[in-house]
């Protein structure tokens, strides 16, 4: 009898917190009132992390997608075409993001996804993609190597999956700009580095610390956090007794908000620059630390600066979305906007219709689409990376990240 | 080795931190050798519970006034929990095999994770929590001791102070310790063994909200994983010091923390060892020394060999 209860208890406390989590990944986008029977539904798929630390950023995604969809309904953009998104939850862990990448291209309307956030997750997720032939476009990765291959450092480039795309400029450029604006423009020689160990922060890191000592500047010291820990208090330390002038951070804001408080709190005054990873309001918000001189770089220039930007910041307001769209909200819905237009073009070509190998068709049309998007010309070249080189420096003064430099970059 | 005081005493705050939430684990399995992966969240909410005090105080109040309050209210809220969880969770299953609980405490941990994910507003991401503002205190020219730093080392040692008393003197710690050495005696005595475990509940959870009010005035934030890794330093620190122990786990605690932070400042300045300092390898190297004190002493620093337990 006790056994059996016992039993019970755990089923119901298992299930119970399966159920939970369960709950959390599911999104509640009511398709709604469509009675037209004969449009043709197709699923953009959007992998994120919705929970979690980084839900800041991946709530902007999924609502920028949402609306990159619900306005080619509006237009009537693909006539005969009703686009749906299908948002999965991926904690900005590997595993989640390489399971909802399963179930994405199992769903047979999925035409094409956007997604993920983080570059580590989106190596998990680009071999599900190419096998199935599904087009996968990120509004957010910049490692190198997801569109280089892995020996993109020796200058050999080899793009491993054709079904791979990004609207956001990879991490060389964005690691070379950071560095030529601490050199040249914030006049700052030495430099301490720490990195988050992953895939994104590790390889920005290096490719910053590469381009400042190319420059002249001098690394004062290395050190690496562990994601998910706080407590970053011997680290700054470290950085204080070393005499850098400033900091550079390779990773994600809520380690780094962290830990550019913790090295202010040491009293040393020197400012923490990082990539975008950083560029979030959460960073600054996260504690009650000032952190006015701080740097973030990011790709492209401020979305509220752009002209072509107006429509999709009073669109996403108007729409009324629960969180904002944060710094990859535009990149979103012009990476959500491509897959628009490529199968507008394949049902263009085929009078009207979806053909019946769609997603292949999809992605031979997304190496042509080109359009003028939130964030400016969106294209793509040989190997998937947008044509897009613009990058912003932000600053932060006063609770707010203020842009002080927006460039093209140039090698 | 300029820097070495002031990378003792972040070891020290560290240290003094993981000790008041070991304390939750050192309690409990003392007492019914269960070892309560859920008291990571139980320290988790009781940050939340302090937020929430602290919300419901007229804007504008003084730390110095907020803060009592605060752990009054993470201690209400934690020890609800964990007391409820004792309740409806661990007590069906005392006699149970050793594994039933071990793994309803984990799941409970899931469980406290998601509910304060769904239910708490805002807390999908990291809530801000007030922070101790002020220059920190200069003792010497290397050493500065941060005011946050400064609480958890003042607050600590005066918690551990007056759970050592409770303990020692008062009527209801004799009956603690009665029912951890041999609880069915205890009963034929007279003793309420299940009040006195769900004391040890209470008193594990009211510490681990204490902990997390000096987290939150240190770090600024909280959020619904933060009990997490936490909690498995603490646990870890438990083990260290001997669990069962209660000045183990403060002692355990105290030598996480600074082989923590003396290996992220030192490792790498030893010759040939670059490569395996820094922050990325301090919790390696607290395992290391984890691992070499449990071979020399099973028991744990201050732990005693019993022969029926662990």
């Amino acid at each position: 009898m006790r056994h059996r209860s016992l039993l019970i208890l755990t089923t119901a406390l298992t299930t119970g917190a399966l159920t939970l989590t369960a709950c959390g990944s599911r999104d509640d986008n009511k398709g709604g009132g469509d009675d037209s029977g004969k449009k043709t539904t197709v699923v953009i798929g959007v992998d994120a992390p919705l929970t979690g630390s980084l839900s800041a950023l991946g709530q902007g995604i999924k609502n920028s997608v949402d609306l990159a969809a619900k306005t080619a309904n509006k237009n009537n953009e693909v006539p005969g075409i009703e686009f749906k998104i299908e948002a999965l939850d991926d904690q900005a862990v590997p595993a989640s993001g390489k399971a909802n990448a399963a179930k994405l291209v199992g769903n047979k309307d999925v035409i094409g996804a956007v997604g993920p956030l983080n570059s580590g997750v989106a190596q998990s997720m680009q071999g599900d993609f190419e096998k199935a032939g599904v087009v996968q476009v990120s509004p957010a990765n910049t490692n190198p190597a997801l569109s280089q291959g892995d020996n993109w450092g020796k200058g050999e480039f080899k793009r491993p999956f054709k079904t791979y795309f990004r609207t956001a400029a990879t991490d060389v450029v964005q690691g070379k700009f950071a560095a030529q604006y601490l050199y040249n423009d914030a006049k700052k020689r030495k430099v301490y580095v720490v990195d988050d160990k992953q895939t994104y922060g590790a390889g920005l890191a290096a490719i910053f610390s590469a381009e400042f000592k190319r420059l002249g500047g001098k690394i004062a010291g290395t050190d690496h956090v562990t994601v998910k820990e706080t407590d970053f208090s011997s680290t700054a330390d470290k950085v204080k007794s070393s005499k850098a002038d400033s900091v550079y951070f390779g990773g994600q804001y809520p380690e780094g908000g962290l830990l550019s408080d913790q090295i202010k709190k040491t009293g040393a005054k020197i400012p923490t620059m990082g990539g975008d990873g950083i560029y979030d309001p959460a960073f600054i918000s996260a504690s009650g630390v000032a952190n006015d001189g701080d740097f973030a770089t990011s790709i492209g220039y401020p979305v509220e600066k752009l002209p072509t930007a107006k429509k999709f910041i009073a669109d996403y307001e108007a729409a009324g979305y629960k969180d904002p769209y944060a710094a990859y909200g535009g990149y979103s819905y012009d990476a959500g906007w491509a897959i628009i237009q490529a199968v507008k073009s394949v049902v263009a070509a085929n009078d009207g219709k979806l053909p019946a190998d769609a997603r292949a068709k999809v992605v031979e049309a997304m190496a042509k689409v080109s359009f003028d998007g939130v964030t400016g010309k969106v294209a793509f070249d040989e190997y998937g990376d947008t044509t897009n080189k613009q990058l912003t420096v932000y600053k932060v003064e006063g609770k707010v990240w203020k842009d002080v430099k927006s460039a093209t970059f140039e090698d | 080795m300029h820097e070495l005081p002031q990378q003792l005493a972040n070891g020290l705050a560290l240290g003094a931190l993981y000790g008041l939430i070991a304390i939750g684990y050192t309690m409990v399995y003392g007492i019914v050798q269960l070892i309560n992966f859920a008291h990571g969240e139980i320290f988790m909410i009781g940050g939340f519970g302090a937020l929430t005090a602290y919300i419901a105080l007229p804007s504008g109040t003084s730390l110095l006034v907020a803060i009592p309050l605060m752990i009054v209210g993470g201690a209400i809220a934690s020890v609800a929990v964990a007391t409820a969880a004792e309740r409806f969770a661990y007590r069906p299953l005392r006699n149970a095999p050793r594994l039933a609980p071990l793994i309803t405490a984990i799941g409970l941990s899931i469980v406290l994770q998601q509910l304060v994910w769904g239910l708490y507003p805002d807390a999908k991401k990291p809530r801000s929590f007030p922070e101790i503002q002020g220059e920190s205190f200069k003792i010497f020219d290397n050493l500065y001791l941060q005011r946050a730093d400064a609480f958890v080392l003042v607050l600590a040692p005066a918690c551990m102070l007056a759970l050592g008393l409770f303990v020692a003197k008062s009527r209801s710690g004799r009956a603690m310790q009665a029912t951890a050495q041999d609880p069915d005696t205890a009963k034929l005595m007279g003793i309420n063994t299940d009040r006195i475990i769900v004391m040890a509940f209470a008193i594990g959870a009211a510490f681990a909200a204490v902990a997390a009010v000096a987290y939150g005035v240190d770090k600024g934030q909280i959020n619904f994983e933060m009990g997490f890794i936490l909690g498995l330093k603490a646990f870890t620190a438990a083990v260290l010091g001997g669990i069962g122990n209660i000045y183990g786990a403060m002692v355990g605690g105290v030598v996480l923390g600074l082989a923590e932070s003396l290996s992220i400042a030192y490792i790498e300045e030893i010759p040939g060892m670059q490569q395996l300092g820094g922050g990325a390898w301090a919790n390696v190297w607290a395992f290391v020394l984890l691992i070499v004190v449990l071979l020399v002493r099973p028991q744990g620093l201050l732990g005693e060999r019993v022969a029926d337990r662990a």
